[in-house]
């Protein structure tokens, strides 16, 4: 058998193509309300945010967002998404997301940086549309020779929430 | 609109007609009788730090900018230009020496006096800039660093129309050991389909924690966090009461089961967070002693300044304060409020406690704005055929009435009630 790559070197060889799939694999997961699949895309500390809309560029650290998941409240959104009692997803939302402009921004050891544009449509019920546009930030890490999620970050471009409302599905 | 009853109160029943939820006349209504008589919050002290330092908002339906002027004190402008009714400040938060307004280039200083006019030399001799200066509301007076305003002349002082109000403002102030909390960076704006009142009694209705929050208990309890078993009659937590304060004004007080940033550590938090904590308990009870640091640690609280501000002492300090856009739709504001003196360790203990519930993302407040707009989908067309909504829970108990009870929200409704009949000003 061949010897796998170190981790540093295969995070160099890490593509555009190779970041586009698992992104777009990773939408088509959460439009097709796959959580548990969508899971196994992340490493085990991983994070989920969407800072506030007046202070994107700010840390959950001294700054109230919209949500700062680590990685066991990522579960636990999970396990409350899948609940029938998570009301505000029930009945669920159907989502259509648009990922576009995906550029790698950094490399660092076994870690990628990656930043993209998104449109998300939401649709509930016999509500007109809401639209969710922004740009993700990713921090992927090289893992056993797979690309992973470490880091998701969707900032959205809005001022404010306003008439979108709620971020009760994962944006 | 006079002719038909709108709270019926009677000796054990207590009825909303739900047109209140649904008229446009009513809403009318409501911005002259009881918005524009009523102290409404602005912002905190705290969110403007030194002199020229604005934030603009629309506060009770008025583009305001909220500011510190030249002598560091805060004032409220209504932000409209004096020459032909621009707004004048079109930014979110700065700092500035002078408001200009683009249009004609009318500006005005820190004071808001009108200080520069392209070309006066053309207006007649009688034209006088001290004329001019952008217009204030009648009233603003702050208590705490809470800053409202009143659009009635003739309100009573902030501080006798927050009557026992106080006392629950006071024990959310003590957290900080120099009696100062600080509004958080970040703020939560969203719109909620649903009429404004729906969004007071859903702020300190407990009644609905084990149905609509199921999930966000699940989560607390998969966590590890201990529940008691609830006192007789009690549905959650072990005890709780629901308490009018007078004027409007309303407050649950519960004994903590979910967690307090001051100071009670939940499995939650993580093992790491726990010696925070402990320091964070002992000054507590140092400077407070025992039995007013159990008070304020130990209890949580959610009170209701009528009309609209929510201050919510739970799973972390909340200020939500809303505005109806339309008879079914509203805007809410939100912010995080903690000690000014918070290591940094502490301030993000309380952020992330404040996601675990509260906000448009978090596990719980979600499920209330679904509740909210659910109601609101309900009654629209039927509120005819099915005029009433009923609020009786606890009427018929003579003694303590449970947060899960409905007192609290009675007293709002019958303030709410006693103004839109326009009672004399002595009354309110």
């Amino acid at each position: 058998m061949k010897k796998r790559p170190p981790a540093r070197a295969a995070a160099a060889k890490v593509t555009r193509a190779d970041v586009e799939e698992l992104l777009f694999h990773e939408a088509a997961l959460l439009d097709d309300w796959r959580l548990d699949d969508w899971l196994g895309l992340l490493t085990a500390d991983a994070r989920y945010e969407v800072p506030s809309n007046d202070r994107p560029d700010a840390d959950p650290e001294n700054t109230l967002f919209t949500i700062a998941d680590d990685i066991d409240r990522i579960r636990g959104r999970v396990t409350r998404l899948k609940d029938r009692n998570a009301h505000a997803e029930f009945p669920r939302s159907r989502t259509r997301r648009m990922i576009g402009n995906v550029r790698i921004a950094g490399r660092n050891n076994s870690e990628v940086s990656v930043e993209a544009n998104f449109v998300v449509y939401r649709f509930r019920r016999d509500e007109s549309v809401r639209e969710y546009v922004g740009r993700y930030r990713y921090l992927l890490r090289v893992e056993r020779g797979r690309l992973k999620i470490a880091r998701r970050q969707a900032v959205l471009d809005a001022m404010e929430l306003g008439s979108m409302g709620l971020v009760s599905f994962i944006l | 609109m006079n002719d038909r009853p709108l709270v019926l109160n009677e000796a054990s029943s207590f009825r909303v007609n739900r047109a209140t939820l649904v008229d446009p006349e009513i809403l009318d209504l409501e911005r002259r009788r009881v918005f524009d008589v009523c102290w409404i919050y602005v912002g905190h002290e705290s969110e403007l730090r030194s002199p020229g330092d604005f934030r603009t908002r629309t506060v009770c339906g008025r583009p305001v900018i909220f500011c510190r002027d030249s002598g560091n004190a805060v004032r409220v402008f209504l932000n409209t230009c004096r020459h032909r009714g621009a707004m004048v400040c079109r930014e979110a938060e700065g700092n500035a020496k002078t408001h200009t307004c683009f249009y004609h280039g009318w500006s005005y200083d820190r004071d808001g006096r009108l200080d520069g006019v392209p070309g006066e030399r053309d207006y007649p001799q009688s034209f006088r800039k001290s004329d001019y200066g952008l217009m204030e509301p009648p009233r603003v007076e702050s208590y705490r660093g809470f800053v409202f305003l009143n659009f009635d002349p003739q309100a009573v002082s902030l501080a006798e129309y927050l009557a026992g109000a106080k006392e629950y403002i006071d024990l959310v102030i003590d957290q900080s050991p120099s009696g100062q909390m600080e509004v958080i960076q970040g703020t939560q704006d969203y719109d909620i389909r649903a009429n404004w009142k729906l969004l007071v009694e859903n702020s300190f209705d407990d009644y609905h924690l084990l149905t609509t929050h199921s999930t966000w208990l699940d989560y607390l309890k998969n966590a590890g966090v201990k529940m008691q078993r609830p006192d007789r009659d009690h549905l959650l937590p072990s005890h709780g009461v629901g308490k009018a304060l007078g004027n409007g004004h309303a407050t649950t007080d519960n004994v903590n089961f979910r967690g307090r940033p001051v100071a009670k550590w939940i499995p939650v938090y993580g093992e790491a967070a726990k010696p925070e904590i402990e320091r964070t308990r002992a000054e507590l009870v140092a400077r407070l002693g025992e039995a007013r640091a159990a008070r304020v640690a130990d209890t949580n609280r959610n009170l209701i300044v009528f009309p609209n501000l929510l201050l919510a002492d739970g799973s972390s300090v909340t200020i939500r304060t809303f505005y109806p856009t339309a008879p079914d739709r509203m805007r809410v504001h939100a912010w995080a409020l903690g000690p000014k003196e918070e290591t940094s360790a502490a301030r993000a203990i309380r952020l992330d406690a404040f996601l675990t519930f509260y906000g448009p993302g978090g596990l719980a407040t979600p499920d209330d704005v679904e509740a909210l707009e659910m109601v609101q989908a309900g009654i629209t067309a039927t509120h005819r055929e099915v005029p009433w909504s009923v609020m009786s829970r606890g009427m018929a108990k003579t003694g303590e009435q449970l947060n899960s009870d409905e007192l609290h929200l009675r007293a709002f409704w019958l303030q709410w009630d006693k103004l839109i009949r326009g009672e004399p000003r002595a009354a309110r």
